[in-house]
C-alpha cells in the first residue's frame, strides 16, 4: 500500500516538473524543472523494482546505517575536487582575463564561474561533510541508529538535487545576487524540505539515544542545523514573478535588505562553517588522539559563548554604509568579543593533544587534524581584527578579504574535513589502515605550503590595493586609476593560483589514497570464529 | 508606541538581562559541585559503543567503559 501512495506522488511529481519545464520562461529553469523531472523519474523507477521485493522485517536497531555515511564520504571528495577545480580556474582567470573564453561568453567567465566555486566548496562540499560526519558521529555518541528508516537517505539524494539545482542555475544565470545565497526561490524552497528533514532526522536520533548525556559535538551540530533553517528562511524571503520562471523579487529592499544579507552571511560562517565543523572537531580529534577533549567543561562554555556571540557579527560586513553607525559599531564590538569563545575552543581542541604531542611525529592525519585547528585560530584572530573599523576601512573590497576566507576555508574547514575522511574511510569499509600515510603526508605538505602561498599572497596584494586606492597627492587627487592596482597585482594571483593549485593537487592524491584504502587496503580480520575463553 | 520602538526597547532591557542571566546561569551551572566526574564519564562518549549500538535495556543506565 506504501508503494503505490509513494509511486503515485512521484508520478505526479515528476508530471508537473514536466508540465514546469513546458511552460518555461528561461533556460535556468527550464533545466532545473527537468532536472526535477529526472530525479522524481530515477527515484519512481526505484521504488517499482523494489514494489515487489519481500518487505525487510529483519531488526535493524542492532547495527548503525553506515550505507548513507559512506555515500557522503564519497560525495565529499567528489564535490571537493570539483570545487577546489573551479576555483583553481577562477584563479588564473583573474590573472590572466584571456581565460574568460570568448567561445564561452556567458556560461563559463568569471561571474559565472565565481558562485559556482564559493556554492560548490562550501555547501557542496563543506555540507556533505557536514551532514556524513554527523550522521556518523551522532549514532556513534548516541549509541542509536539512525532515525527514520529511508529518511537519511533522502536527505543525502535531496541535498545533491538541491547541488545540482544551484550549480545550473549559475552557469545559465539564475541569481538572486546575495552572496552565498544565490539560489533562485525553487532552489530555495527544495533546500528547506531537505533542510527540515535533515533536522528531524537528526533530532528524532537523539531523542532515542542510549547515553544519558548529549555529546558536546551533537550541540554543535544541532545549532548549526537549526541556525541555517532559520538564516534560510529570512534571508531567502521573495516572491517569485512567475511560477514559470527562475527571477524573484526580494521583500526586503534598501539597507535592511543589506542588513539581512550580512546577518545571514556571516552566520553562515559562524554556523555552518564554525559551529558545524567544531562538532567533527570535538569528535575526530579526540578519537585519532585517542583521548578525551582536554576539557569537557570549557566545551561547554565555548558552545553558549559562540553561538551568544557569533549572531550579533553581521553588520561589520557593512561599515562605511548606509548602515547606521550604531548597528556597525555593534557588530564591531561582538567580532571582537568573539576573540574569547574562538580561542578557547582552539585551545581545547590543541590541549587535547597534551601528553601526546609525540603522535605528531609519527600520524599526519593528527597533524593534519592540528594545522586545522591552528589555521582556525588564526583566521578567528584575523577576522575580528578586520572587523575593526579603521582597519576594515584598508581591508574592505580588497584581496585581504579573500586571503582571510581562505586561510579559514581551506586550512580550517578544509584540513580538519581532511582529517576526517583519513579517519573515516578505514572504518566505514572496515580496513585496517590507510593506503598509504606516506601519499597523507604529501597532501599535507601540497595543502599547506598552497594555503600558504595563497594567504600570504592575497596579504601582500590586499594591502597594496587597500593603499594604492586611498593614495593621495599633494593638491588632494589620486594618484592610482583602478587599472594601475589591478596591473599591479598580477604577480600576486600567478601565485595564488599556483597555491590554489597545490591544493587542488593535494586533494586529487586524497582521493587516489582513499580508493586505494577502498580497493586494495587489507580488511579488518572478524574475530567472529574467536570465541572467547570463560 | 510603534511596533520597532516597543520591541527595540524590550530587546534593550528584559531580554538583555535575560540572556545575560541565561549566561551567568550557565557558567555557574557548569562548575557546581560534582560536575568533574559526570564531565570526565560524558567526555569519553567517543571511546564507547564504535562499532554497534548500545542493546536496548542499557538504555537511562550509565555504560561501563567499552
Amino acid at each position: 500500500m506504501g508503494n503505490y501512495i509513494k509511486l503515485i506522488v512521484l508520478g505526479l511529481l515528476t508530471l508537473l516538473a514536466l508540465i514546469a519545464a513546458n511552460f518555461s520562461r528561461d533556460l535556468a529553469y527550464l533545466v532545473a524543472m527537468l532536472s526535477f523531472a529526472t530525479a522524481g523519474g530515477i527515484t519512481f523507477l526505484y521504488v517499482l523494482r523494489k514494489a515487489g521485493d519481500a518487505p525487510i522485517t529483519a531488526d535493524l536497531s542492532g547495527q548503525y546505517m553506515d550505507g548513507v555515511v559512506r555515500a557522503g564520504v564519497i560525495a565529499t571528495a567528489f564535490w571537493g575536487v570539483v570545487g577546489f577545480l573551479v576555483g583553481v580556474t577562477i584563479a588564473f582567470q583573474l590573472a590572466w582575463p584571456v581565460l574568460n573564453w570568448e567561445w564561452a561568453q556567458g556560461y563559463f567567465n568569471f561571474g559565472r564561474l565565481r558562485p559556482l566555486h564559493t556554492s560548490a566548496v562550501i555547501f557542496a562540499f563543506g555540507g556533505n561533510a557536514l551532514i556524513a560526519t554527523s550522521f556518523y558521529v551522532v549514532q556513534r555518541t548516541s549509541a542509536a541508529r539512525l532515525w527514520g528508516g529511508g529518511l537519511p537517505w533522502f536527505v543525502f539524494w535531496g541535498y545533491q538535487l538541491f547541488i545540482v539545482l544551484a550549480a545550473t542555475g549559475y552557469i545559465l544565470g539564475a541569481t538572486q545576487s546575495k552572496e552565498y545565497a544565490e539560489p533562485e526561490w525553487y532552489t530555495d524552497i527544495w533546500l528547506t524540505i531537505v533542510w527540515v528533514m535533515y533536522l528531524l532526522v537528526f533530532v528524532m536520533t537523539l531523542v532515542k539515544r542510549k547515553e544519558p548525556h548529549i555529546y558536546v559535538a551533537n550541540w554543535f551540530y544541532l545549532s548549526f542545523i537549526i541556525t541555517v533553517a532559520m538564516l534560510h528562511l529570512v534571508n531567502n524571503m521573495s516572491i517569485p514573478v512567475s511560477l514559470y520562471g527562475s527571477k524573484s523579487v526580494q521583500v526586503m529592499s534598501g539597507v535592511q535588505d543589506a542588513m539581512t544579507q550580512w546577518w545571514y552571511g556571516h552566520n553562515a560562517v559562524g554556523f555552518f562553517l564554525t559551529a558545524g565543523f567544531l562538532g567533527m572537531m570535538y569528535y575526530f580529534v579526540p578519537k585519532q588522539a585517542e583521548r578525551p577533549v582536554f576539557s569537557y567543561k570549557l566545551s561547554i562554555i565555548h558552545f553558549w559563548a559562540l553561538i551568544f556571540l557569533y549572531i550579533w557579527a553581521g553588520p561589520h560586513h557593512l561599515h562605511y554604509t548606509a548602515l547606521p553607525d550604531w548597528a556597525g559599531t555593534l557588530g564591531m564590538a561582538f567580532s571582537i568579543v568573539l576573540w574569547m569563545p574562538s580561542w578557547g575552543g582552539m585551545i581545547n581542541g590543541l590541549m587535547t593533544l597534551s601528553g601526546a604531542w609525540d603522535k605528531l611525529r609519527t600520524d599526519p592525519i593528527i597533524r593534519m587534524m592540528v594545522i586545522s585547528i591552528g589555521f582556525y585560530g588564526m583566521s578567528t584572530f584575523e577576522g575580528p581584527m578586520m572587523s575593526i573599523r579603521a582597519v576594515n576601512s584598508l581591508s574592505h573590497y580588497t584581496d585581504w578579504t579573500i586571503g582571510h576566507v581562505h586561510s579559514g576555508a581551506l586550512g580550517w574547514n578544509g584540513m580538519i574535513t581532511f582529517g576526517a575522511l583519513y579517519f573515516l574511510v578505514p572504518k566505514l569499509w572496515n580496513k585496517e589502515r590507510l593506503y598509504s600515510l606516506k601519499l597523507v603526508s604529501w597532501h599535507f605538505w601540497l595543502a599547506t605550503i598552497g594555503i600558504i602561498l595563497y594567504a600570504a599572497s592575497m596579504w601582500v596584494t590586499g594591502i597594496m590595493e587597500g593603499l594604492m586606492w586611498r593614495e593621495v597627492d599633494a593638491n588632494g587627487f589620486l594618484v592610482n586609476s583602478f587599472a594601475d592596482t589591478v596591473a599591479a597585482k598580477f604577480p600576486m594571483l600567478v601565485v595564488r593560483g599556483t597555491g590554489g593549485l597545490m591544493f587542488l593537487t593535494g586533494a586529487c592524491i586524497m582521493c587516489y589514497n582513499l580508493w586505494m584504502t577502498v580497493v586494495s587496503s587489507p580488511a579488518v580480520e572478524t574475530d567472529n570464529s574467536a570465541v572467547p575463553a570463560e | 508606541m510603534d511596533t520597532y520602538s516597543l520591541l527595540r526597547q524590550f530587546a534593550d532591557s528584559w531580554m538583555l538581562l535575560a540572556l545575560f542571566l541565561f549566561f551567568v546561569g550557565m557558567v555557574i551551572w557548569v562548575f557546581r559541585p560534582g560536575s568533574a566526574a559526570k564531565d570526565r564519564e560524558i567526555g569519553n562518549i567517543p571511546f564507547r559503543n564504535e562499532d554497534k549500538p548500545a542493546p536496548a535495556d542499557s538504555s537511562a543506565k550509565t555504560p561501563k567503559e567499552a
